[in-house]
């Protein structure tokens, strides 16, 4: 999941040159800002088929983060 | 010079809208003609627009229901793919003098026409960002930059619409999305047509052409921020008066 995850950044973000980690915080470790963060979110939905509602996104500060919150949506490895 | 584009034109049925669509249509954008009252009017427009040689389609949407307009634009997505410029153009006018404006008058001004706007705004933006492309452009007014003695409704709405537009420039623009207002003078519409002749002279009077402008003259500008020549221009309020607001 960590890695579908991190390729899903990878492609959305333009992060080519970066090693993203579980515990890689989007706004200091890659530098994302929260429109960019927004985005990832739209592909996530995409990806996924869940919903992210607006008031869960502060949740989500680094990639394992997501990862953890994709799981307890039900989300399959 | 807009084929292949998809545009959204609200409040399309008559008046500076309707012009509007017949431009877009004319440039070679397929043009969804949003209605909520008029529904009549709209198919008159489609009707004009293909009878044109143009390609358009009606869809009836109250744009000052968030809910209502999400599902328009998700459904403008399912059925034709993509939405390249959203005009928001919807608007209504109570005038009254401040001291006897109802709340009502007041509420209802701001919901229809700055509401409206966010409402789409809000929903297209989303497909705009996937897109990384998108044009939009919102139809605010003179009074909105000058204010107007009997339309603080009308006015705030309208002043509302440019700091709507300019701080979705800012949000939106790394996305390679464009934002813009025209902000038209006095223009010949049904909406003011109704105005006693004097005030009609004094308005025309207030311009440096003295003449009233047409809806063609705003459709036309609305066309050019919508087209590739306007890629680099965003943030803007783009005065179609005459150089009355000067």
């Amino acid at each position: 999941m960590l890695e579908k995850v991190a390729a899903l950044l990878k492609e959305q973000l333009d992060l080519d040159n970066v090693e993203i980690k579980a515990e890689s915080s989007f706004k200091e470790d890659l530098e994302v800002d929260s429109l960019d963060l927004f985005e990832l979110v739209m592909a996530l939905e995409d990806e996924f088929g869940v919903e992210i509602p607006s008031e869960d996104l502060e949740q989500l500060t680094t990639v394992g983060a997501v990862v953890e919150y994709l799981k307890n949506k039900g989300v399959e490895e | 010079m807009l084929n292949g584009k998809t545009a959204l034109v609200t409040g399309a049925g008559r008046g500076i809208g309707r012009e509007i669509a017949l431009t877009l249509a004319k440039e070679g954008a397929f043009v969804i003609v949003n209605y909520n009252g008029s529904k009549q009017r709209a198919l008159n427009t489609v009707e004009e627009i293909e009878k044109a040689g143009g390609k358009a389609a009606a869809y009836g949407c109250d744009i000052s229901d968030f809910t209502a307009c999400g599902e328009m634009i998700a459904s403008i997505i399912k059925e034709y793919g993509r939405i390249d410029i959203l005009v928001n153009n919807a608007g209504i006018t109570k005038d009254n003098l401040l001291m006897r404006m109802s709340e009502e008058e007041f509420d209802e001004v701001i919901r229809i026409n700055l509401k409206g706007c966010f409402n789409t705004i809000r929903h297209a933006s989303r497909y705009f960002l996937k897109q990384r492309s998108g044009r939009i452009i919102n139809i605010s007014s003179v009074s909105g930059v000058m204010g107007n003695a009997g339309q603080a409704n009308y006015c705030a709405s309208k002043a509302g619409v440019i700091g709507l537009t300019k701080s979705t420039a800012r949000e939106l623009g790394s996305r390679g999305i464009t934002v813009n207002a025209i902000a038209p003078g006095f223009i010949e519409t049904e909406m003011t047509e109704n105005l006693p002749d004097a005030l009609k002279e004094a308005m025309k009077e207030q311009t440096l052409l003295k003449r009233s402008g047409s809806a063609l003259e705003v459709a036309k500008t609305a066309a050019f921020l919508a087209s590739e020549g306007a890629a680099y221009i965003t943030g803007q309020v783009i005065s179609v008066d005459g150089g009355m607001a000067l």
